[in-house]
């Protein structure tokens, strides 16, 4: 019996912990978690287990290879293979030479922004002013955006993150009218324009898919 | 904070009360009252460069060490730097004036691709603090920018930032250029950002990494003085 998804806020600070019961695990960003046992579940990929670090590394990129190396040590002997569900989300390459390191493959692409868009298409944009949020990030805009910048206590810092920036893009993996209006407050927050992109699983879908099937 | 720190009057420090008071005003981003202890120390008779030097600089060296041991966090940060531009504001007319000494020349900007400045700006003003004087192109700039800039301000030093995986390559295009054009060696060139490192600086072929202002700082001034040396010896 899987544990339930722990809330959002567990999710950003603690992660989820292992089922322990499939032969391949996933070692993912907490910001994931739904989006994977979604997939994982409307798939029928029983044989994937999943492991969340806290989202929040998010906010400090230097320490993702580190978890992550701690992580694939704890869980190795266990399972079958082990994947490494960041992209490399702001640590210059080194995630990247980490995995490479311990034998073992992530997803591909700069951040989860551009792989649920698709990479191909993200990079095409090339859309230098935008700020983007995701359905988890929309959800946890506080902890991760609003409070971390001091924009709770500084509000009038808002310019000087945020001044070169012009529209908010919700890369929305879900349709939920109630998270858009989330997200749209969010960019009125911020002094943004407001654009909603539906973008589902993007590139997470196929590389799941082809782990589950690889095992 | 408490009723004694309300009450605190600057014009009724002395000196010696005055110039760690400012410390802690810049500690804690009170700009206004950095703007009064500049002025307070002016009517002194304090010179410009002193200021500067032991009120402003001093006081921002301690933030940016608090920084880099995780005492402190970005939003003090620039509540502090917004503080000490303010002072700064100030100074650096009457600087100009009484021909404070130069260290050297920096040309800095974000590469192209890239609108984050928050990192960019602070060591601008570190380094200005410290002596530089810096031209400061923004961001978002092409390979051409860097040049054309190179070219009119001939500076000393070449500074470049990155905030994102994807923009910081774009370092490697502008060296690659300049040593296509045969100017690599005529510049220092530093580096930094978040994602960057050590190794990252060495690959692009910069002279240095910097992970923060304070190390941009120190890392410009050794590197001034070893050219300065090896002018002299050459």
């Amino acid at each position: 019996m899987d544990a339930p998804l722990p809330d959002d806020d567990a999710l950003t600070l603690e992660g989820r912990a292992a089922d322990r019961t499939g032969r391949v695990l996933l070692i993912a960003c907490g910001a994931l978690a739904r989006e994977i046992l979604d997939l994982r579940d409307a798939n029928g990929w029983d044989h994937l287990d999943l492991v969340c670090l806290p989202a929040i590394l998010h906010n400090t990129p230097e320490s993702i290879p580190d978890a992550v190396e701690a992580a694939v040590e704890r869980h190795r002997d266990r399972y079958d293979s082990l994947h490494v569900v960041y992209a490399d989300c702001g640590t210059g390459g080194r995630l990247a030479a980490r995995c490479a390191a311990l034998g073992v493959e992530m997803v591909a692409g700069p951040h989860c922004y551009s792989f649920f868009e698709g990479n191909a298409a993200f990079a095409a944009r090339d859309e230098m002013t935008a700020f983007y949020l995701t359905d988890f990030l929309a959800r946890q805009f506080d902890a991760f955006v609003w409070r971390p910048l001091g924009l709770d206590r500084h509000p009038e810092l808002r310019e000087a993150y945020f001044g070169h920036y012009e529209t908010l893009v919700y890369l929305a993996q879900t349709d939920d009218p109630d998270l858009t209006e989330t997200a749209r407050a969010c960019a009125d927050r911020l002094g943004l324009a407001f654009e909603r992109r539906f973008t589902g699983y993007g590139d997470l879908a196929p590389t799941l898919a082809r782990w589950a099937a690889n095992q | 904070m408490s009723d004694a720190e309300d009450d605190l009057i600057l014009a009724e420090l002395s000196d010696e009360e005055l110039v760690p008071q400012m410390h802690d005003d810049l500690y804690d981003g009170l700009k206004e009252e950095i703007e009064e202890g500049v002025n307070l120390l002016l009517e002194r008779g304090w010179q410009p460069y002193d200021i500067l030097t032991e009120a402003l600089v001093a006081g921002m060296t301690v933030v940016g060490r608090d920084f880099r041991d995780g005492i402190l966090f970005v939003p003090e940060v620039l509540l502090a730097a917004n503080a000490m531009k303010a002072g700064m504001a100030i100074l650096k007319p009457l600087l100009a004036e009484t021909g404070a000494p130069t260290v050297g020349r920096m040309v800095i900007g974000t590469v192209k691709g890239d609108i984050h400045d928050i990192g960019k700006n602070l060591v601008s003003m570190m380094m200005e603090g410290a002596g530089f004087e810096v031209i400061d192109i923004g961001i978002n700039n092409p390979v051409e920018k860097y040049l054309e800039a190179l070219e009119t301000e001939k500076p000393d030093i070449l500074g470049m930032s990155a905030l994102l995986t994807t923009t910081m390559p774009y370092m490697k295009t502008v060296i690659d250029t300049m040593v296509q054009q045969g100017i690599r060696d005529d510049y220092i060139v530093l580096v930094g950002g978040a994602p960057l490192n050590e190794e990252f600086g060495q690959a692009i072929g910069a002279d240095a990494y910097c992970r923060d202002a304070a190390v941009a700082v120190e890392t410009a001034k050794t590197m001034m003085s070893r050219k300065h040396n090896s002018l002299v010896a050459g």
